[in-house]
């Protein structure tokens, strides 16, 4: 005996088929913020030699293969130089990883990057442990990228939004809530801001980013900033995006709102930035050359040949056009007993990255290039690796 | 060939049975003793590292593993606890579960009793895609069209079910990135997996059950609640459970759509909470070998919960068994 199942339903099929059709269309496209990927075209203006010679580039090549992984906030620049400096030297290929700053230092520590990219220096234990690669020597941190932290806000009909440090911490801890704040009303005079409620977006994930703009805060505004800096979100209050591009999403898509992320994810997306009141003449915008006059002001504190940098005079600086919060990630090598096959190809990259021909590169993708008197130590640095 | 005499009972079958050894049979049966073996092996190596590990960061942290809400075990002192992290992986499995099974026992009735069979297969083929989406693309849509959108569903809770606390939300403006969210997101997720389960099991029902009900005179649905759900019920169950140990482990979906933060909150509208495994792959990239430690911990916790909630899961089901005739 069969079952009659009921019928009659012929109608739900052509739903069916829309259903499926819907879900096979539903693919979400994403922002590439890269924009370039490395080629490996064949260059014919160095003879494939072994050992170094010059090019019409000005770049001394070596050869070889390099291995190296880390920060994710310099990826893009590291990206822009590999494709340079493999397009004029044949012969040599380097491989970046851009993992993150902490996988970066245990790779280079365990011995398998030739080096390391970091968005903070190097820890004592980190040193310590380096000593066990580096024969003689041990890890050291050569600045090489830098770049301001954009505060990005959607406020529809406020264009021109100026804040200063206390107000920007007090925000980011949830002391300050609405956007007509008396704070905010004091600092942004003749500007009709609106009374909604302050949406503050944090990084989800831990980071340098967040690590550097709460440096920033308690460097600049410790009253206002009760927590030591981190790479992990300290404040109470607000909400939390995965990576510096879902930050970035969620202040274009949530009125209201302000977060922080690298320069060029504002560019990208198209969001305004605030411009910080630091004592100066006027309030200074988020530019990559505002952030080389602010990097300017910080201090070597590293003892040669390593050149960690101090960069509390910076966040506190009053000086004109010096945009204050800003992070400088690191390369970091051997001083001494960096390992005999890479060590050519190592010393020829990072001095092409750290000449003006390479730091001139960093403007166009959101990074500010270093001030003269760094580079000029950086580049002495890297020649006397061994 | 035994020397010694045998019992007389010793049944003959057995013996011959015995005696007929051949190379294939023994390298097949050490071949399946070996992976029987290596499964064991992998499994205590794997228990032993996680153990290790994480016994090694509890000792070091100053908070109490168990009930801290933080997640630093970078500060010095280190403090870490997974109270948050608990909390919300239940929470969120939870919402799943309460979305996802009733519709899932639905459709499976719907494709195995309702539905003409010309409509059925469709179906179940779309429900099968469902289930081939990657969780990152589940987490995308989430995050771009699954918040927005569900901002005035929030609303509407709020303003006529926020005496209830739980669906009080603090901030009306904030983005729906909640745990909330996060469990439909879940529930859409598990649905195919307790779908497909469900419908097996269903179609397993013997034929003569429903006839007989329909004999009596039952309805298509007292069929269904006479004969076809008691039959059936161990059978769901096994592939609720199926659904909820994705649910608790589902990692990237929850990342891209959550809000975490380090604040236990019972208004699970509020953009607050986390999960193990959204905390793990948040805080891993930044790690160092300390913060590993502690991160592998909270997996080994995760790990816990999961078996706990496999033993439960297998306890009703023996419990089921002898009503439901599923032994047969």
């Amino acid at each position: 005996m069969k079952l009659q199942r009921k019928s009659g339903l012929r109608a739900l099929t052509v739903g069916a088929v829309a259903i499926t059709g819907a879900l096979v269309l539903s693919a979400c496209g994403s922002d590439d913020n890269s924009g370039s990927t490395p080629s490996n075209s064949a260059s014919s203006s160095n003879s494939a030699s072994s050992g170094t010679g010059s090019n019409a580039a000005g770049i001394s090549c070596a050869t070889g293969k390099l291995l190296s992984s880390g920060s994710t906030a310099q990826q893009n620049a590291i990206e822009s130089w590999v494709k340079d400096y493999q397009q004029a030297c044949s012969g040599a290929t380097i491989n970046y990883k851009p993992s993150s700053s902490g996988e970066g230092i245990i790779d280079f520590n365990n011995g398998t990057d030739a080096f390391a990219g970091s968005d903070s220096p190097l820890k004592p234990e980190e040193v310590a442990k380096s000593k066990s690669v580096c024969t003689g020597g041990t890890g050291i941190n050569i600045p090489m990228v830098g770049g301001p932290i954009a505060v990005g806000y959607n406020l529809p009909g406020v264009n021109n939004l100026v804040l200063n440090a206390s107000t920007l911490a007090k925000i980011f801890n949830g002391k300050i809530s609405t956007w007509n704040d008396q704070a905010i009303k004091a600092l942004n005079p003749g500007v009709n801001l609106p009374s909604t409620k302050i949406q503050s977006v944090h990084r989800q994930d831990d980071s340098g980013t967040t690590d550097n703009l709460t440096k920033y805060f308690k460097g600049a505004a410790p009253a206002d900033w009760p927590y030591e800096h981190a790479k992990a979100w300290a404040a109470k209050g607000g909400q939390a995006a995965a990576k510096s591009a879902g930050v970035a999403a969620l202040v274009k898509q949530t009125e209201g709102s302000i977060g922080y992320f690298e320069l060029s994810y504002a560019t990208a997306s198209q969001i305004p930035t605030v411009k910080i009141n630091t004592g100066a003449a006027a309030p200074v915008e988020a530019t990559t050359a505002n952030a080389s006059a602010g990097i300017a002001q910080a201090k070597v504190k590293g003892t040669a040949p390593d050149l960690a940098l101090d960069l509390s005079a910076a966040y506190t600086t009053k000086a004109d056009n010096a945009y204050p919060i800003v992070l400088v990630t690191y390369e970091i090598a051997c001083d001494k007993g960096n390992k005999a096959d890479t060590l050519a190809l190592t010393k020829s990259f990072l001095n092409y990255i750290a000449s003006d021909a390479g730091q001139a590169k960093l403007t166009d993708a959101g990074y500010a290039p270093l001030p003269t008197a760094i580079a000029t130590q950086v580049r002495t640095t890297i020649s006397a690796l061994s | 060939m035994t020397t010694t005499a045998p019992p007389p009972t010793t049944p003959e079958p057995h013996r011959v049975a015995r005696t007929v050894s051949r190379p294939g049979d023994r390298i097949f049966a050490g071949m399946a003793r070996g992976s029987g073996i290596l499964l064991l092996i992998v499994m205590a190596a794997i228990a032993l590292f996680l153990t290790v590990r994480a016994v090694s960061a509890i000792s070091k942290d100053h908070g109490n593993f168990l009930t801290t809400f933080e997640w630093t075990p970078s500060l010095n002192p280190p403090v870490f606890g997974i109270a948050v992290l608990a909390y919300g992986t239940v929470v969120s499995s939870v919402i799943a579960m309460a979305i996802a099974v009733p519709i899932a026992i639905g459709i499976a009735l719907f494709i195995t009793h309702y539905a003409p069979r010309r409509l059925g297969g469709p179906i179940a083929y779309v429900i099968d895609l469902l289930a081939a989406v990657p969780s990152i693309v589940y987490g995308l849509w989430g995050a771009l069209f699954l918040v927005p959108h569900l901002r005035g569903v929030n609303l509407w809770l709020d303003d006529y079910f926020g005496w209830t606390y739980i669906f009080h939300k603090q901030d009306p403006n904030s983005a729906a990135r909640s745990l909330f969210t996060v469990g439909i997101l879940l529930a859409i997720m598990i649905l195919p997996i307790i779908t497909n389960v469900s419908r097996e099991v269903i179609n397993q029902v013997p034929k003569m059950h429903e006839e007989a009900a329909l004999a009596l005179g039952a309805t298509r649905w007292e069929v269904i609640r006479l004969s076809v759900l008691p039959f059936a019920r161990s059978g769901i169950i096994s592939a609720s459970m199926l659904g909820l140990g994705r649910a608790l482990g589902e990692t990237m979906a929850v990342a891209t759509v959550l809000s975490a933060s380090p604040v236990l909150s019972a208004r699970i509208l509020d953009p607050v909470g986390g999960t193990f495994s959204q905390n793990i792959v948040a805080k891993f990239g930044e790690a160092d070998d300390f913060g590993r430690d502690a991160l592998i911990a909270s997996g080994l916790v995760l790990f816990l919960i999961t078996l706990l909630v496999n033993g439960a899961a297998r306890m009703i089901i023996q419990r089921r068994k002898e009503y439901s005739g599923a032994n047969a």
